[in-house]
């Protein structure tokens, strides 16, 4: 009887456990993953922190669609396409219900009274004040036109001893700093970005790589013939690819030329964050250099590192890059630790073809295809916003909410590194060392280990000083009484 | 019964002795080795003690070191690898070095050198053993002297280790350098036909093998 009772008891209880079950949620997921790199350079797997919520096409707005465009900007709410193949600059607009709309489409300008256009424009940026800055590639100049569409000025070759007056200026990519300055990057200059005053007079490069040159190739170009020297590789600094301004008007810029072997030992740089030096500033506190792929295997005719295509900051300090190799977008945050990277090469949303372009509009992110001509709009997902809240918490010096934030993360995510380190920073900040220590110990992070371990061993020691001292003076005082006692002892025996 | 009287007062005696000795050996390695030889002053048993020793703290180096110095992954850790790294080399240097020496009139027995090199270890087990316990209460910036100390005890243990093979087997510092040299190639050698060994026999096993399945297959 009893024993009946008890299985009965059981059996409620699993049907109690299996009502209590969430059903598996069961959606179309994308056709890419999300993804971290850990301590060991191993990519785990991780749940999506962006998710595609909008593909555009030229075709939808009935304007064609576009060919080959190579660039992209976006202001707070207007997304300006340079449309490459069709020789103009298509502006979206981003209204208050998200949907996306078509402002206008530019194909000329008023040139002191004539109408002028563009021959395969390569980028644009535009200020504050809606100037649009063009980089009409083939016609060899930047030009500049108002928001009535005439034109300020147009920026030229630069008559200057340091650029060959026989090449061609081929401007691909160019933005505005806060003061004015234009700063580009033209096909075959590999000096540098080029810098041009506000009125268009250029004054000069920066960020200019720096040619390095080792002993060792010394020797070897000594002992080698005339014919062997010719044939080996010459000390081409690199040629950027893409540039563009974070809001505190430091300059980003990525290239894809780069030794493979440079990468990991960060050598290569493939990012860089310059300061108005040319200096790089990018900081990297990460187990690994902001370089993509930490490993990339062959498969699928793809091999080889990532290679950035294009840039962008957010106003939260974190970076995002696109590498065309193999379609995806990776974030940083703004110690240089890989947030998430997803994305792929593909038909379905959210994959590309040949990304080229990467913008953002507040959280959002824009990816242009050229290939397929397409605009593919990112919004963070619930996951991806907790990382993002948890690293504004932390930036605002709110520790208690960042390490909510975090929890919530690892709660979704367990195998995300650095949100133990999150936790962990946060309770070093709430003197609660020990707890710290533990976290920061699951996921390797010795130097911040090191910080809690050494406030908690301050602490230990001056809980315990009182008691050092007294075992110290104790056996200070044994040790003379035993000395004083013998002392005595061999006073009387000798009498 | 037999092993109680084998351990008698007086061989503990001596094994105690032969292994204290290690402690003076340590700090007048050229009088130490040569009185280690042709006194008598060492025993195989203290030798033996020294290696096991050494092996152990090996082992506890690994596992108990704080992570900031060695990164301990259980699931990738093998304690059998871990010894193996040690021992090996160890056996084929002891008899690669006895093999030369023995052409270039050393005056060391291969027990003798076996010896020489387990006593050279004292250095190791004395210095790395404080060190683990060391290794949790420092922090990083003062890791540098954990590291310092961890390279220091490897090239005591290795000066140690060229004194040895000079006392042992009476040989000037060049010679000894030299033979140091050849004692590494020769472990080379050693090691190659070893593998070479291993291959040949390897593949004669394979060829019967395939014998008798070729055989087996024909008949059933």
């Amino acid at each position: 009887m009893k024993k009946m009772q008890i299985i009965r008891r059981i059996l409620c209880l699993l049907l109690v456990m299996f009502l209590l079950t969430p059903a598996v949620e069961t959606k179309a997921e994308a056709n890419y993953y999300t993804y971290v790199y850990d301590y060991f350079g191993e990519q785990r797997e991780s749940p999506d922190a962006y998710t595609a919520e909008k593909v555009v096409m030229g075709i939808d707005y009935g304007i064609g669609n576009f060919n080959n465009p190579q660039g992209m900007f976006t202001t707070e709410n207007k997304i300006y396409i340079v449309d490459t193949g069709n020789n103009r600059i298509v502006v979206l607009k981003v209204e208050e219900d998200r949907s996306i709309s078509l402002e206008k489409e530019i194909k000329t300008f008023s040139n002191n009274g004539a109408e002028d256009s563009f021959d395969a424009p390569n980028d644009i940026y535009v200020r504050e004040n809606g100037d649009m800055y063009i980089c009409d590639t083939n016609n060899n100049r930047i030009v500049q036109i108002d928001k009535d569409l005439k034109l300020v000025q147009e920026i030229v070759k630069p008559v200057d001893e340091t650029y060959d007056a026989s090449q061609e200026f081929l401007p691909t990519k160019a933005v505005v700093d806060p003061a004015g300055r234009i700063l580009t990057i033209a096909k075959n200059v590999n000096k540098g970005v080029m810098q041009y005053s506000p009125d268009g007079r250029f004054i000069g490069y920066i960020g200019a790589n720096e040619v390095t040159f080792s002993m060792i190739d010394y020797i070897w170009k000594k002992l080698s013939t005339q014919a062997q020297r010719a044939q080996m590789e010459q000390f081409v600094p690199t040629e950027y690819n893409n540039i563009a301004l974070d809001k505190d008007g430091f300059i980003y810029v990525t290239t894809s030329v780069f030794d493979e072997w440079d990468l990991l030992g960060d050598s290569a740089k493939p990012i860089r964050k310059l300061n108005s030096m040319g200096t790089d500033i990018l900081i990297k506190n990460g187990n690994y250099p902001p370089i993509g792929d930490i490993t990339w295997g062959n498969a699928s005719g793809v091999s080889g590192p990532s290679k950035m295509v294009d840039i962008t900051a957010l106003e939260n300090d974190t970076y995002y890059v696109v590498d065309r190799v193999r379609g995806r977008l990776f974030g940083y945050d703004s110690q240089g630790n890989l947030l998430y990277a997803f994305g792929g090469i593909g038909n379905a949303a959210g994959t590309f073809l040949y990304p080229i372009a990467l913008d953002h509009i507040g959280y959002d992110l824009y990816v242009l295809d050229q290939r397929a001509g397409s605009l593919t709009r990112f919004k963070l997902t619930e996951y991806g916003t907790l990382i993002n809240e948890a690293l504004a918490a932390y930036k605002m010096g709110d520790y208690d909410l960042s390490a909510e934030y975090w929890r919530q993360v690892i709660r979704v995510n367990g195998n995300y590194d650095l949100a133990y380190i999150g936790i962990g920073r946060a309770l070093l900040r709430q003197e609660r060392y020990e707890e710290a220590m533990e976290y920061f110990e699951a996921k390797y992070d010795a130097e911040n280990y090191s910080k809690a371990y050494k406030l908690w061993r301050k602490e230990w020691i001056e809980e315990h000083i009182g008691i050092f001292m007294v075992v110290l003076i104790g056996a200070l005082v044994l040790n003379w009484g035993i000395k004083k006692i013998k002392k005595i002892k061999k006073e009387a025996m000798e009498e | 019964m037999k092993i109680a009287e084998k351990i008698n007062k007086a061989s503990l005696a001596q094994w105690g002795k032969s292994l204290k000795y290690s402690l003076h050996l340590i700090v007048h390695p050229f009088d130490g080795f040569w009185d280690l030889i042709h006194e008598k002053r060492g025993s195989m048993a203290a030798a033996n003690t020294i290696l096991v020793l050494m092996l152990l703290i090996k082992v506890w180096k690994v596992q108990f070191t704080n992570f900031m110095f060695i990164l301990y992954i259980p699931e990738e850790f093998n304690i059998l690898m871990c010894l193996a790294e040690a021992v090996i080399p160890l056996a084929i240097g002891c008899v690669s070095n006895w093999c030369l020496t023995t052409l270039f009139d050393g005056k060391g027995t291969l027990k003798n050198i076996y010896m020489g090199v387990c006593y050279s270890l004292a250095p190791y087990v004395l210095l790395q053993l404080p060190m683990i316990f060391l290794s949790n209460i420092v922090t990083l910036e003062e890791g540098v002297f954990w590291s310092y100390l961890n390279s220091f005890t490897y090239i005591w243990c290795g000066l140690l280790m060229l004194c040895a093979m000079m006392m042992i087997h009476d040989y000037t510092l060049g010679k000894a350098l030299l033979a140091a040299i050849a004692t590494a190639v020769g472990m080379l050698v050693i090691i190659f036909i070893i593998l070479l060994f291993f291959s040949l026999i390897s593949d004669g096993f394979a060829y019967f093998i395939s014998l008798y399945k070729e055989i087996a297959f024909r008949f059933y």
